[in-house]
């Protein structure tokens, strides 16, 4: 319980440890724990910024599927539109086309029955000159009768 | 520790005596019957009673070893983490010791108010020191001095805060800055809150002069005494307790239930001192900032 030497001993080690503290322990410690508390803020306002973003990027990609199935309605609508539109066409250039054909067909068939009328009527007069030659019994002259033949022919 | 085995008394002196280096004077007689020389001796002291005869020619070898031992634990650890301190995820001591760091950053914002870029790093080798010393207090007071006494050294005391000599010198650490500080800061307004107040009036300087010198210099030494008091109480209980082990087989269980008990109570002191010290160190700077 003795005061002594020791206190001045004790002294000199308390400045020199309070010296080494204050140049080697505290700022560094100090800085890193500043640092860490600036990048924990800015960590913390990034996460903030980021779900903010998230939320716009949400509502921005409802808004597009929004649009998208709008578009799409609007080209299905269109390509319906469409197709009626060439069943219509096709429709029509076949009632056209059926309307050529009959035309066609009917020419045809008047051509036909014309050129069977001609041929019938040349028959018919061959044939009634050979039921006159058999009726009369006799040859007769075609060219004395030619005239009546054919003027009979061209009754039929 | 003379005899085979000691008193209780002895016991307790002998736990008491630090181990002194120092400078005998002519002519004491030692214990073994031998005279110191003419111009005294540097040696080690056999017992308390030379310690005392050494006066102020003398160094407590074991107090001044722990005490710098325990300074050099707290640099090597803090300094050791100051070095890595990076500021990415931190673990292990980095947690602790940044704990601590902050710990007393906060105490020192609340209660200093100056700009002094001494006080932080102050307050926390004040505290983290004291903190150490006074823990030593709860290694079992016979184990480090008996393994010393195998090595052929008789006196150890291992808590530095139980010696008066530490903790004043701290404190007239904290005093010297306090005057400093005040002379700094104030000037000439130093002088004036030394004469001038609390009666301010000419007529009563040197009342005034006499009661703020006295609670001037009272802050140091009720600093220093606070802490030493409480440990060495604390120390002193131990040594008791421990004494009360030798009492006899029936005086074991209670005697190890008040070790118990006491070491827990303890257990509080010793932070709690620390932080006292701390926190009137940066109060005592903190009021030689402030101009009135």
């Amino acid at each position: 319980m003795n005061i002594n030497l020791t206190l001045i001993g004790q002294m000199i080690a308390f400045v020199c440890f309070v010296m080494f503290c204050m140049k080697y322990v505290w700022p560094p410690i100090m800085a890193a724990m500043a640092e860490r508390e600036k990048k924990i803020a800015d960590g913390l306002a990034a996460a903030d910024r980021a779900s903010h973003d998230l939320e716009l990027a949400q509502e921005k990609a409802v808004e597009r599927l929004k649009e998208a199935k709008h578009e799409a309605a609007g080209i299905i609508d269109a390509a319906n539109k469409r197709s009626a539109q060439l069943v219509d066409e096709a429709k029509q250039a076949a009632i056209a086309e059926a309307e050529r054909v009959k035309l066609a067909a009917q020419a045809e068939i008047e051509q036909e029955s014309n050129r069977a009328r001609e041929q019938l009527r040349g028959q018919v007069a061959a044939l009634a000159l050979a039921g006159a030659e058999k009726v009369l019994g006799a040859a007769i002259d075609p060219k004395a009768h030619a005239d009546l033949v054919d003027k009979l022919a061209a009754e039929l | 520790m003379a005899g085979s085995t000691p008193t209780v008394s002895e016991y307790i002196t002998h736990h008491l005596t630090n181990l002194t280096f120092g400078k005998l004077p002519n002519g004491y007689e030692r214990a073994d019957g031998t005279f110191v020389g003419p111009d005294g001796e540097w040696l080690m002291a056999h017992g308390a009673e030379e310690a005392a005869a050494m006066g102020f020619n003398a160094i407590h070898v074991d107090s001044m070893l722990w005490s710098i031992g325990l300074g050099i634990i707290f640099c090597w650890i803090f300094r050791s983490v100051a070095k890595k301190a990076v500021s990415g995820v931190p673990s292990g001591m980095v947690n602790l010791v940044e704990m601590v760091v902050e710990f007393v950053d906060n105490t020192v914002h609340d209660t200093f108010h100056g700009k002094n870029r001494l006080i932080a790093p102050l307050a926390l080798t004040v505290f983290v020191w004291v903190l150490l010393m006074n823990l030593m207090d709860l290694v079992p007071i016979d184990l480090v001095p008996e393994l010393f006494k195998l090595a052929g050294v008789h006196y150890q005391k291992i808590v530095p805060s139980t010696d008066p000599n530490i903790t004043l010198g701290m404190a007239l650490g904290v005093f010297i800055l306090m005057l400093y500080y005040s002379i700094k800061v104030k000037g000439f307004g130093f002088v004036k809150e030394l004469t001038m107040t609390p009666f301010n009036h000419w007529a009563f300087i040197p009342v005034n002069l006499f009661m703020e010198i006295v609670g001037f210099l009272a802050k140091p030494f009720s600093l220093g005494l606070r802490l030493f008091g409480n440990l060495y109480a604390g120390e002193m209980i131990f040594i008791l307790i421990a004494a009360l082990f030798s009492a006899g087989l029936m005086w074991m269980v209670p005697a190890g239930l008040l070790q118990i008990a006491w070491g827990i109570f303890h257990l509080l002191v010793i932070p709690l001192q620390a932080f006292i010290f701390m926190v009137l160190t940066i109060v005592y700077l903190s009021m030689a900032h402030e101009d009135h």
